[in-house]
């Protein structure tokens, strides 16, 4: 179903998870490309968050295997995924309330440069880790707000520091579950344009239900439903697949 | 924890007070001479100690989110170290300080390596059952006492100088020792180790998906706190030149809690403060009546419910109010 891709640098295959007796995950295999933007699309419910559960490493899968640039991951904590170029976003925003902006993406770039096993020296006047994570803020345009706390931003603002701690990682594959979930349509338009600057820079798995940011944007496009891959390929042609438009047509008739 | 959201400004703008309570701390024995001498220097010795036990509890409390019931053991170690070596006539603490060190970092790493594997409620259950887990062994050696516990001799030597004999000399020992003990803590908290600790607590998944093995941070500060909770069960003993299994025992943790919610959670200097506070009030209620826990369990609840903060909270409230007229 899916054409594979020379060198994936996410490849998933015959992936399952089930709680209890729900299948969340059934047979899922993908692979994404270097420089792919792979979306994926589906109805609440779907396992979209599962799926990415289990590929960040948070959540173990019941059977099947996960390979990150060809090494198998399946077995991996989620912070040796971390380092091996592995980045997330989280549906629901996932920062550290007590630390402004600026020390969320220092803590990023902390993770990348050196040992963390340092008790001495103060680690928010390090002017390397400062200049990076300003960096990463500029990138989407929250450098202003560095200073703020995390707890203190708007949901907008969290979820572009979201964004700017993922690029701080200078990840090889992002996933990002939701990233315009409660924005407003102009917060939305600013992170589209975002995400497409960041096109081709890092292979990138789009979990998301708007429909404009998810044409604009993605390479390819599979379409989860009750956990199984119901079609996957170009926009154009997912687009035309009659067994989507039942699928997304049964979801909005409900 | 609270989820109330509180950055260390706390402790910035108060710069000034920790300087001021270690110099109360260093000239108080000079006000002491002049009175009561060896009821205040003893009470001043026992609030110092229990102040480096409580920093030590603060730091994985307030700055990890760890709150352990099982402090009181370290403390017991580090006590019961010193005893058992003085029962066999070794009393130098050039070999028993860095043993009662090691010893309470080990049994830190080995229940730590458990304990960390459980969050929350469950941690705080774990903890207390390591805790009286210990209490139960200290209570059956009975070459040492069992129950009862034992006396020592002779305090501490230091290259077979009786360098602690002296009530005044012991005092400052362990000022230096609870000085040295707040500066290490304060440079973990702001260093790079300290910030991904911090951050642990905020959010354990972010840390991990970005990179950290949040259990292995975790596990070194617990036994950086387990350490410093033997060096002050270590001068305990020397202080008291006695040790027991009351030492270790659960009130005794659940004290420790107490003397760092009471002083303000998450601010170290706030940990002396409340040792300070528990300890005078302890003592002067004492005095009055019989039934002082009556008075204090009710008091207690007041300043945790109304000075959220702890008494350092409380302070910097009505020091805000005062300024701004
Ligand atoms: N820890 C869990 N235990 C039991 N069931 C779960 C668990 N996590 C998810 N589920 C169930 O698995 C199914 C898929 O959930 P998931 O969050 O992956 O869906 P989704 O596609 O991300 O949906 P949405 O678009 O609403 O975010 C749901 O029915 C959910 O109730
Ligand atoms: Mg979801």
């Amino acid at each position: 179903m899916a054409e594979p891709v020379p060198n994936p640098v996410l490849r998933i295959e015959n992936l399952r998870k089930n709680f209890g007796g729900l299948v969340v995950t059934d047979g899922v295999s993908m692979t994404i490309g270097e420089g792919e933007l792979h979306a994926v699309i589906g109805p609440n419910g779907a396992g979209k968050t599962t799926l990415i559960n289990q590929i960040s490493g948070t959540l173990a899968p019941s059977a099947g295997t996960i390979y990150l640039n060809g090494a198998d991951v399946t077995a991996l904590p989620p912070n040796k995924r971390a380092e091996l170029g592995l980045a997330r976003s989280f549906q629901i925003t996932s920062v550290l309330p007590r630390f402004s902006a600026l020390e969320n993406v220092a803590l990023a770039v902390q993770a990348r440069s050196g040992s963390s096993y340092r008790f001495i020296g103060c680690a928010d006047k390090e002017n390397a880790l400062n200049d990076a994570a300003m960096a990463a803020l500029t990138e989407v345009s929250l450098d202003r707000r560095a200073d703020i706390l995390a707890a203190h931003l708007s949901h907008g603002e969290k979820r572009a520091l979201e964004l700017a701690i993922a690029l701080a990682m200078q990840p090889k594959l992002l996933l990002l579950d939701e990233p315009m979930a409660g924005t407003g349509p102009e917060e939305s338009e600013r992170l589209i344009v975002v995400l497409q600057r960041l096109k081709g820079r890092f292979a990138m798995m789009l979990v998301e239900h708007d429909m404009n940011a998810v044409f604009a944007l993605a390479d390819r496009i599979s379409v989860l439903t009750y956990g199984r891959i119901l079609a996957s390929g170009q926009p154009a042609a997912v687009r035309a697949d009659p067994a989507v438009m039942t699928a997304y047509l049964g979801e909005e008739l409900e | 924890m609270s989820l109330a959201v509180t950055s260390t400004p706390l402790a910035r703008r108060f710069e000034a007070l920790p300087i001021a309570i270690f110099l109360v701390l260093a000239l108080a024995p000079l006000a002491a001479s002049f009175g009561a001498e060896t009821y205040l220097l003893g009470l001043f010795t026992r609030v110092m100690i229990y102040g480096i036990a409580a920093l030590a509890l603060d730091f994985i409390c307030g700055y990890g989110g760890l709150v352990s019931f099982g402090h009181a053991a370290f403390v017991g170690i580090g006590a019961y170290t010193a005893g058992i070596f003085g029962a066999h006539g070794i009393t130098d603490m050039a070999i028993t300080l860095p043993v009662a060190l090691l010893v309470s970092a080990l049994f830190a790493w080995l229940t730590g390596t458990v304990c960390l594997r459980t969050k929350s409620v469950y941690f705080i259950m774990i903890t207390l059952a390591f805790g009286q887990m210990i209490y139960f062994v200290a209570g059956s050696l009975s070459p040492y006492g069992g129950d009862d516990g034992l006396t020592l001799k002779l305090r501490s030597t230091l290259f077979g100088f009786p360098i602690l004999q002296y009530d005044r000399a012991l005092y400052y020992a362990v000022l230096a020792f609870l000085l040295v003990s707040y500066l290490l803590l304060r440079g973990i908290v702001a260093s790079r180790f300290g910030r991904v600790f911090r951050g642990a607590r905020d959010n354990p998944t972010r840390m991990a998906t970005i990179g950290y093995d949040v259990f292995r941070y975790q596990r070194i500060a617990y036994v950086i706190a387990g350490s410093l909770g033997g060096l002050s069960g270590f001068l305990l003993a020397n202080a008291t030149e006695f040790v027991s299994p009351s030492f270790m025992s659960w009130q005794r943790s659940g004290e420790l809690i107490i003397m760092v919610l009471f002083g303000g959670i998450g601010t170290l200097h706030g940990a002396i403060v409340g040792a300070a506070a528990f300890l005078v009030l302890e003592d002067m209620l004492g005095g009055i009546t019989e039934n002082w826990k009556l008075i204090f369990g009710p008091m207690l609840v007041l300043i945790v419910l109304f000075a959220r903060g702890g008494l350092l909270g409380l302070a910097q409230s009505v020091w805000e109010r005062l300024r701004r007229g």
